[in-house]
């Protein structure tokens, strides 16, 4: 039960592009088209999950070397050197998954969602039935990540898609391109704040 | 580049940058300590001195209720117990809202504080502005009832965050029962 | 070119917010209020010019295939010591902006910048590109605080010139960032052309 309530949340009430900024960079860069945007998203989804596990548990040995000063360092370091590593793997696992993902793996480096998440689970309280607020456990934590990563592909994939019918129409001169991609996500974002409250 | 890319310059590279910078941060991590812890105590002093009548001294304790940690203080004036203060947090909009609640001796709701919260700019943070806290000050819940309007209290919710405003009455009304629970006889200290 | 050249460029030529198009995230999030946005821009800038003047310093020194790597622990150590300094002298600001300071790491404009100016340019040069990209980001943050926080509470810089009233709400919550930014690159592209 808990974990439907985790998952809505981050989906569609917290969403992380829409409503707390995280990895704006990728979503208007590489969302002119549909099918990039799928595989930005794919690549995003298992980027997301996997650090943030690791990540995760690497925080409880800084908490018990009382290094937690270090935190930003060797999470930064931590997600770029796991993003060579599933590159690597991938390659030769897995080529053809390879070749629809590959060309996002280094992006994502630098994609704040990554690094904002992994930092969240460990330091955000939360609670969903109104008792004490608390720090996610391994599983919660778990499931948090790749929902938020859902949320992330669905706004990536919706707003994809709007911007695949903008292009076809005509817009003043001042505003084509940026501009009018950032008012469809304002709209995009207007939209996911029907969902506030819905659970919290 | 000068430097040639080979194994022994590449190691030797990246663990000189480490070890310079982990002392470098462990070296600030110590200077800094103390200012952080200060600077800490001194916001839960500054909330302690809104939620309860003037005190002279104050004791902490941390006490067990219905499953769940408060962080309590009793604050004394000479060997008499002006008041008392509870630490306690509901899940708000956008996360926790955690509130310093204040009691006077007789248990009744002196004042409150938000110590740590993250609602919406404009809507829910305004549960930090004394418009919505002044509604708290001298509320004795015993006689009157500590809940939104909308649920039949007698607080006024800020507008459009009845979420935020339940978040806070919920933490008031949590810190209450810890007081009459401890008020009730047994003070675990 | 000289000095001021380089600081000029980074404010209008190069502003990283209205022309690069970089650093979206702090850009958007943190906007909320005037001074929520110039804490964010000043907290970057100290960033940026420590990075890239600490990395025109030791780019020489640093073997080509671990540049990236060097370059972040370098950018990391900074950020996390603005991160102590400022929760302990700034609890207040540090607690408003939270996530955001320990992800200026991931900030594209300072990664950037390392690569593209600092790594090839002396220690005074990097220091002024630092300023100037700085003072750009600063500036385009503050005037999108200002209007978000002007149209959306009716106040500037915390003081009330609106009616509570009659403030559009909506601009302060995560829709209003988005227009905001989209009309105001219109307009820079307007008044730049």
């Amino acid at each position: 039960m808990e974990f439907i309530f985790i998952i809505i949340s981050a989906i569609f009430v917290n969403n992380i592009l829409l409503s707390q900024f995280l990895g704006i960079c990728p979503f208007l860069g590489v969302s002119n088209k549909l099918s990039t945007a799928v595989g930005m998203s794919g690549a995003v989804c298992f980027v997301i999950t996997l650090a943030t596990v690791v990540t995760f548990l690497l925080n409880k040995l800084l908490i018990l070397f009382q290094i937690t000063y270090l935190q930003t360092i060797v999470f930064i370091l931590v997600i770029a050197a796991l993003v060579q590593m599933v590159e690597i793997v991938l390659k030769k696992i897995s080529p053809s998954l390879y070749r629809a993902l590959g060309i996002f793996l280094p992006l994502i480096t630098t994609n704040c969602a990554v690094l904002g998440v992994a930092l969240n689970v460990v330091t955000k309280e939360f609670s969903f039935f109104g008792g004490q607020p608390h720090l996610f456990n391994l599983a919660e934590a778990t499931v948090y990540a790749f929902a938020t990563s859902l949320g992330y592909g669905l706004a990536m994939i919706l707003f994809a898609g709007l911007r695949e019918h903008l292009s076809m129409n005509q817009i003043p001169a001042a505003f084509r391109g940026v501009p009018i991609a950032l008012i469809t996500a304002g709209l995009l974002a207007l939209a996911f704040m029907g969902f506030s409250g819905m659970v919290y | 580049m000068a430097v040639r890319s080979n194994f022994k310059n590449m190691t030797l590279c990246l663990m000189v940058i480490g070890l310079v910078c982990s002392a470098l941060l462990a070296f600030v991590n110590q200077l800094t300590q103390e200012p952080i812890a200060a600077a800490q105590e001194k916001k839960t002093l500054d909330a302690l001195k809104k939620v309860m009548p003037d005190f002279e001294q104050v004791s902490e304790s941390e006490i067990e209720y219905e499953g769940q940690n408060y962080h309590c203080y009793k604050a004394l004036s000479d060997t008499t117990v002006v008041g008392y203060a509870v630490v306690s947090s509901a899940m708000g909009f956008g996360g926790p809202l955690e509130l310093m609640v204040g009691f006077d001796a007789q248990g009744v709701v002196w004042n409150t504080s938000v110590l740590a919260m993250n609602e919406t700019p404009g809507l829910g943070a305004k549960c930090t502005e004394t418009d919505f806290q002044s509604q708290f000050e001298k509320f004795d819940p015993a006689i009157r009832s500590l809940a939104v309007t909308k649920d039949g209290g007698e607080i006024d919710a800020i507008t459009a965050s009845t979420i935020t405003s339940r978040a806070y009455v919920q933490a008031v009304s949590n810190a209450y029962k810890l007081i009459q629970h401890i008020k009730g006889g047994q003070c675990h200290e | 070119m000289n000095k001021f050249q380089i600081i000029l460029k980074g404010i209008f030529k190069e502003n990283p917010t209205f022309v690069l198009l970089l650093g979206m995230c702090p850009t958007l999030a943190t906007t909320t209020s005037a001074i929520n946005g110039m804490s964010m821009g000043l907290a970057t800038m100290a960033v940026l010019i420590l990075s890239n003047i600490t990395i025109s310093a030791i780019a020489r020194f640093i073997p080509d295939k671990v540049r990236i790597p060097s370059y972040i622990v370098v950018i990391a150590t900074f950020v996390t010591l603005l991160q102590l300094l400022m929760q302990a002298y700034v609890p207040a600001i540090y607690e408003t902006l939270g996530l955001f300071i320990p992800l200026i790491v991931v900030n594209c404009i300072i990664l950037g910048r390392a690569e593209a100016f600092a790594n090839k340019n002396g220690i005074l040069d990097s220091a002024c590109d630092g300023l100037g990209i700085g003072l750009g980001f600063t500036l385009a943050l503050t005037l999108l605080g200002v209007v978000r926080e002007l149209l959306g509470s009716g106040c500037l810089f915390g003081f009330r010139l609106i009616p509570a009233d009659y403030s559009i709400l909506a601009f302060v919550l995560a829709p209003g960032a988005f227009i905001v930014l989209a009309y105001l690159l219109v307009l820079f592209k307007k008044i730049s052309k």
